[in-house]
């Protein structure tokens, strides 16, 4: 792993519980300035719990947060004023409009006015909402809003910013408009800590940390994350997805199943040998399925392969 | 604190008010409805009590007494029988409250003996309203009766009136007409603010966990101070307007008299207000879910202000258990001062007992709900 020279976030043996069970436990992590730090994981690795804890809305049982030199876990008021936070559920005001609830945070930061609308211009041209100011929030579509959240997010220039998910649920195109902003924000020295489900989104980022369980299992680049991921992705569309997943999990090349909405995902050492033999076990166990396909692997399927192998050491 | 991050929250707050129909609703219309519905609907007074008669002697003497039942603004007769049977069957079907049955013998006695009886039956399922119309019956025989006798000792030449002893001369004060309307609409004024405040700010908080909204909200440096303050303003307004309105409305309306000075009834009022939206902000920061917040709002503001404040229902009529727990209900000093304010023209030096108590309460209910909120999810 290679450490970053000039950190931002510092992040040391954060633990969290929630009565008996543990949602975080022992993470560290460093983000250097202007890297898009990515935190991928599925639903309960403790993604969500890690970013209220870095934004200073959750405090920690145990460890260490320092952000932009202050002590998230000591004084969080005061980082709070250097970090921006945009929480996993849409958090702004539906009942408000796009310009009101941006003005409603730049007050809250103390921006002064001139200056919010010298800064908010640009966000809501390169966001394509300019026309959408006098709308209420809560008439958006999911992409608008948050890109909304971003925007008000950014009126007091934070050095950090943390989102949570923040394209769950969001078209494309606003993506992509979501995407080029944290780019250019990246380019003026703002680090990134975000997290996501999405792959083609954790290829993004500078480096990824995979967490399972509330534990940190791996951390590395995209790139070399990828590399590690062991041999191929089959895609099996069933309508009996247990059925399919029970009888192909001892299968000699097996090394992850996991159920996903429409099937079965399967991880095999080779592909092209053991695909046509999950065809024949399927077929002669008389479980019916739509096709068997070779899969582009997403951060969940990297998880099933990488985790079989058990934590990083 | 900053005035501008204070300023931020209320402005954001009256928006949210102003495009919510509900928050509209019971700040402006809930005022309007209560004053109507207490102002008509509760009344203690006694009057034009729907009553029977049954003449069984049908005489001169007998009518004449009757008229000076229908003559009463007390008892207005809604039917006469003839029989028994009808007179039970009315008091069961709640035809009347009460009904007069004179005997046969009503006449023939008052000439022999100069003593005579009427017979009323009334229905007491209401004791309050029948004790009242017993009292009213007895008057009204009473009058009579001694019409009777004036007439009596003329007829006999006498020149000596009758004789009175003593005659007590009762003369009401502040609220000369026992208009218990006058009684009551004052204290509707805080029945009103403890509705909208304890409903309208035990929501404010529950809202913003509800919507999600919170967790960003925590995420700024607004403290729970400005919070609270920026929150709690537009609310005291409105309370402080609906005070206006219920204050027009009893005078221009009702024709409540209003011997006080607005003076007064402002500081009283904002005390008041300062500890219903006070309870209201600290249930809304222990229950995050919005329906359950506004159940326990008016259960521990609304309720006690209707029942135990004196509102409607004497204190010193209550057992003497209950009227000791009347002293925790705040609203009870704030009912006594409304009346004080509204019909005997108390001013603040005279009301020192039971402003003081609302000083302490006040203070120690913004004491808690200063320190009730905290910046953090878990």
């Amino acid at each position: 792993m290679n450490a970053p020279t000039d950190v931002r976030v510092d992040v040391e043996a954060l633990a969290k519980r929630f009565d008996d069970v543990a949602a975080v436990e022992d993470v560290s992590f460093a983000v250097a300035q202007g890297e898009i730090f990515g935190l991928v994981g599925p639903d309960g690795a403790g993604k969500t719990t890690v970013m209220r804890m870095l934004a200073g809305v959750m405090r920690p049982d145990s460890g260490h947060i320092v952000v932009d030199k202050i002590d998230v876990v000591a004084d969080p008021e005061r980082a709070k004023r250097h970090l921006s936070y945009m929480p996993q559920r849409f958090g702004l005001y539906e009942d408000l409009t796009v310009d009101e609830n941006i003005r409603f945070y730049a007050d809250l930061f103390e921006i002064p006015r001139g200056l919010r609308d010298e800064r908010v211009g640009p966000l809501l041209a390169a966001s394509n909402m300019g026309a959408f100011r006098r709308r209420l929030a809560g008439q958006l579509s999911g992409g608008m809003k948050q890109k909304l959240g971003l925007i008000c997010a950014l009126v007091h220039t934070p050095k950090i910013l943390l989102l949570d998910e923040p394209t769950t649920g969001v078209d494309p195109v606003s993506r992509r408009d979501f995407w080029r902003i944290l780019y250019s924000l990246r380019e003026g020295g703002v680090t990134i800590v975000i997290s996501t489900a999405y792959l083609d989104e954790a290829e993004r980022c500078t480096r990824l940390a995979l967490l399972h369980h509330g534990r940190l299992r791996y951390c590395d680049t995209p790139r070399r994350l990828k590399e590690r991921m062991p041999g191929a992705l089959l895609a099996i569309a069933s309508a009996e997805a247990r059925a399919v997943r029970d009888s192909v999990a001892g299968l000699e090349g097996v090394k992850g199943v996991l159920l996903v909405g429409d099937g079965v995902r399967v991880v095999v050492d080779d592909d092209a040998r053991r695909a046509p033999e999950l065809r024949r076990a399927l077929e002669a166990a008389g479980i019916s399925f739509a096709s068997i396909a070779r899969a582009e692997p997403t951060v969940e399927d990297l998880f099933v392969g990488l985790l079989r192998e058990g934590p990083a050491s | 604190m900053r005035s501008r991050r204070l300023q931020a929250v209320a402005v954001k707050e009256v928006l949210q008010i102003w495009r919510d129909p509900i928050s509209l609703m019971i700040a402006l219309l809930m005022p309007f409805m209560q004053m109507i519905l207490l102002g008509y609907g509760v009344s203690l007074d006694v009057k034009h009590l729907p009553i029977c008669v049954f003449d069984r002697e049908a005489s001169q003497n007998s009518q004449a007494l009757l008229k000076r039942f229908q003559a009463s603004e007390y008892f207005s007769i809604v039917a006469g029988f003839d029989n028994y049977r009808d007179v039970t069957r009315a008091l069961d079907r709640g035809l009347c409250r009460l009904v007069v049955v004179v005997p046969t013998d009503f006449t023939e006695r008052l000439t022999d003996t100069g003593r005579s009886a009427v017979q009323a039956l009334v229905d007491a399922t209401d004791d309050n309203t029948a004790n009242i119309a017993i009292g009213y019956a007895q008057a009204v025989v009473t009058g009579f009766s001694s019409t009777v006798l004036i007439e009596a000792s003329a007829l006999a030449g006498s020149t000596v009136a009758v004789l009175q002893p003593i005659a007590a001369q009762s003369r009401v004060w502040f609220n000369e007409d026992l208009e218990s309307r006058n009684f009551i609409i004052p204290g509707v004024v805080a029945l009103v603010m403890a509705l909208v405040g304890a409903q309208l700010t035990s929501l404010t908080i529950s809202r913003e966990w509800e919507r999600g909204t919170m967790e960003l909200l925590v995420s700024t440096p607004v403290t729970p101070m400005e919070l609270m303050l920026g929150k709690l303003l537009p609310y005291f307004a409105i309370g402080l307007l609906d005070a206006v309105f219920c204050l027009a409305f009893a005078v221009f309306w009702f024709d409540v008299p209003f011997r006080g000075t607005l003076m007064t009834l402002f500081f009283t009022t904002s005390l008041f207000l300062t500890v219903v939206l006070g309870i209201g902000y600290l249930i809304s920061t222990g229950i995050r879910r919005q329906v359950g917040a506004a159940q326990i709002g008016l259960l521990v503001t609304l309720l006690p202000t209707t029942l135990l404040s004196g509102f409607a229902f004497p204190i010193d009529q209550m057992p003497p258990a209950v009227q000791a727990v009347t002293y925790i209900v705040f609203a009870r000093y704030y009912v006594t001062i409304l009346k004080a304010v509204f019909l005997k023209g108390s001013g603040i030096l005279d009301l020192t007992a039971p402003i003081l108590a609302m000083i302490i309460y006040a203070g120690i209910i913004a004491f808690l709900a200063a320190r009730a909120f905290r910046k953090r999810l878990d």
